[in-house]
């Protein structure tokens, strides 16, 4: 049960949309998944997915603790095979190639969608470094300096860290850290960024200024959040998808519920178990 | 108020007396254990600087030993020698050792990793008298004794002691930088070579000196390898030379009573260098580890 998402059953405050919302028919799709299911050994985490995830959005996962949604992520850029028993079937079509596909390399898959984890997790060197150690990984050389203070200048950083930059990322507080990881991130220019629960290790002013970031970035990336910060998502998403836990015999998985835009799995969810979730009346 | 000993009572009785006794007992005995180590130590200290500090001069570490009877003359083609074995062997062994380290942690399908790392703690409980046996086998017969074989049977001796260091710093890495890493799009190997080495460089280079001071002391397969050198410095690794724990040996056998005071205080020297680096190391371990995982 996610009791921290449940501070009483609140009103939840849905973003206004800041630009005419793009019509349906003019979205372009960037992922689109076809009967997915990632399983751990035997057991499946997240089971027959099938989701398509638009260009230039903000795409947020909700559902309680346990129903697949960071597996779900992390299957999207591949992340899920440092886990030796992973395994994946279905497709993942990214831009319509599918990148579970044969001759796909990951390394490929993961620099072109970037992530941002759950734990600021900035490497031990100075916060020029941090910024700066992809794009020479990358060969992105030229005009380093440059580079790294546009990222950090998109990761609303750049004020906070320009006369320290030598200085270790470990210096600076949770929320400047988890921001140098998302300079960290969109410094290599990816075509989409994965949050896993970026804010949920922060407090609230640190989270509301990722959650105003996010609704930057959209423009440049493509950005998919998991969370289990129902408000946040209503925040921040354009398009909402809710996953929930499926009890079976065996124990359980994760499954896709309802997925539409954000206002309206928040107002008129079409799913009972949605409606339950996004009421508080369970979790 | 005098009060009658009924079931109330705080004073012992005689079963609680003797129980308290027997704790008393044991808890002494497991005392002075732990204090005969500590005096073992003091008193082998204590013993081999009392008989060697007489013998150290200038001389001492200039000088090659003396012809029989003239007197004077000193160690410094042991301690030369040491020097170079020593250093070559830790450049054979790191390398290789830090690469084991890494194919154990971070390349290794998991049950090949635990089979490489039971495989690096037998090596590292073999008598170092077998790897001189061994070393003697493979690369002295025919072809004599020269120093850098002597380094090659120390690089075995050490080569596990490098892998396991390295490989326990390496599993102090969280796995979450790892994912940092990669999910930029870096492949394993610059994620290893940017990321996961410079954080465990303490470490590594802790678990190096560890390695060095217990090479330095290793008599056995110096024996076979690297014994039967020229009275004279040099520096050139093909040449067998003298080394300071063999020179202990040979001093200690030898007739005349000023060279077994030359004997305690070489070995005054190699325990002084054996005690400052590891307790350095670990002092550097300990600062290592409460920063990484802090």
């Amino acid at each position: 049960m996610d009791m921290d998402t449940m501070n009483g059953v609140a009103p939840i405050e849905i973003a206004q949309p800041r630009e005419a919302p793009r019509s349906a028919s003019e979205r372009e799709t960037v992922f689109e998944t076809q009967g997915l299911t990632v399983s751990y050994g035997k057991a499946p985490a997240v089971s027959d997915v099938d989701l398509s995830i638009y260009r230039n959005l903000v795409t947020a996962i909700i559902g309680p603790s346990g129903c697949g949604k960071s597996t779900f992520l992390r299957s999207l850029n591949r992340m899920n095979d440092l886990v030796p028993s992973a395994t994946v079937e279905g497709e993942v079509l990214y831009h319509g190639q599918n990148i579970y596909g044969d001759g796909v390399d990951p390394v490929e898959v993961r620099r072109r969608i970037g992530m941002v984890f759950q734990k600021p997790n900035p490497f031990p060197k100075s916060i020029y470094d941090n910024v700066a150690w992809g794009l020479r990984v990358l060969g992105m050389k030229d005009d380093l300096d440059s580079r790294v203070e546009r990222a950090l200048t998109q990761a609303a950083l750049w004020d906070e860290v320009k006369d320290r930059l030598k200085k270790s990322a470990f210096s600076l507080s949770g929320g400047q850290q988890q921001r140098v990881c998302l300079a960290r991130a969109i410094a290599v220019e990816p075509d989409v960024v994965l949050l896993d629960e970026p804010a949920s290790a922060l407090d609230p002013i640190a989270t509301s200024k990722i959650e105003d970031l996010m609704h930057e970035l959209k423009n440049e990336y493509t950005l998919v959040i998991v969370t289990h910060n129902m408000q946040q998502a209503a925040r921040v998403a354009d398009m909402t998808a809710f996953f929930t836990l499926e009890r079976t015999e065996s124990g359980g998985h994760g499954v896709l519920v309802e997925y539409d835009e954000t206002p309206k799995i928040f107002t008129q969810p079409s799913d009972k178990r949605t409606e339950g979730y996004v009421t508080g009346r369970f979790g | 108020m005098a009060v009658d000993s009924g079931r109330y009572a705080l004073t012992l009785s005689r079963r609680t007396r003797r129980r308290k006794l027997v704790n008393l007992l044991m808890q002494s005995l497991a005392t002075i254990a732990a204090l005969a180590a500590v005096a073992v130590l003091a008193l082998v200290i204590g013993s081999v600087a009392q008989r060697g500090a007489s013998a150290l001069s200038w001389d001492f570490f200039t000088k090659t030993a003396a012809t029989f009877g003239q007197g004077g003359g000193g160690v410094a083609n042991a301690l030369v020698g040491s020097f170079v074995i020593v250093g070559l062997g830790t450049a054979m062994a790191v390398p290789v050792g830090i690469l084991i380290a890494l194919y154990v942690s971070e390349f290794a399908p998991p049950g090949v990793g635990d089979l490489a790392r039971l495989v690096l703690d037998v090596l590292n409980g073999l008598p170092s008298i077998i790897i001189g046996i061994f070393v003697y086998g493979l690369l002295v017969i025919g072809s004599g004794q020269a120093a850098w074989k002597g380094s090659f049977a120390l690089a075995i001796i050490m080569l596990p002691l490098v892998a396991r260091a390295t490989q326990e710093v390496l599993a102090l890495v969280p796995g979450t930088l790892r994912e940092g890493a990669l999910a930029l799009g870096a492949s394993r190997w610059r994620t290893v070579l940017g990321v996961v080495l410079p954080t465990s460089v303490g470490g590594i280079l802790t678990g190096t000196v560890l390695a060095v001071a217990r090479a330095a002391g290793e008599t056995a397969p110096l024996l076979f390898t690297t014994s039967i050198a020229a009275n004279a410095v040099t520096w050139d690794p093909r040449q067998p030379v003298l080394s300071i724990p063999y020179d202990i040996f040979v001093l200690s056998e030898s007739a005349d009573p000023a060279d077994h005071a030359r004997a305690w205080a070489l070995g005054f020297v190699l325990i002084s260098f054996v005690l400052v680096t590891s307790l350095t190391s670990r002092l550097l371990l300990v600062r290592y580890r409460k920063r990484l995982e802090g």
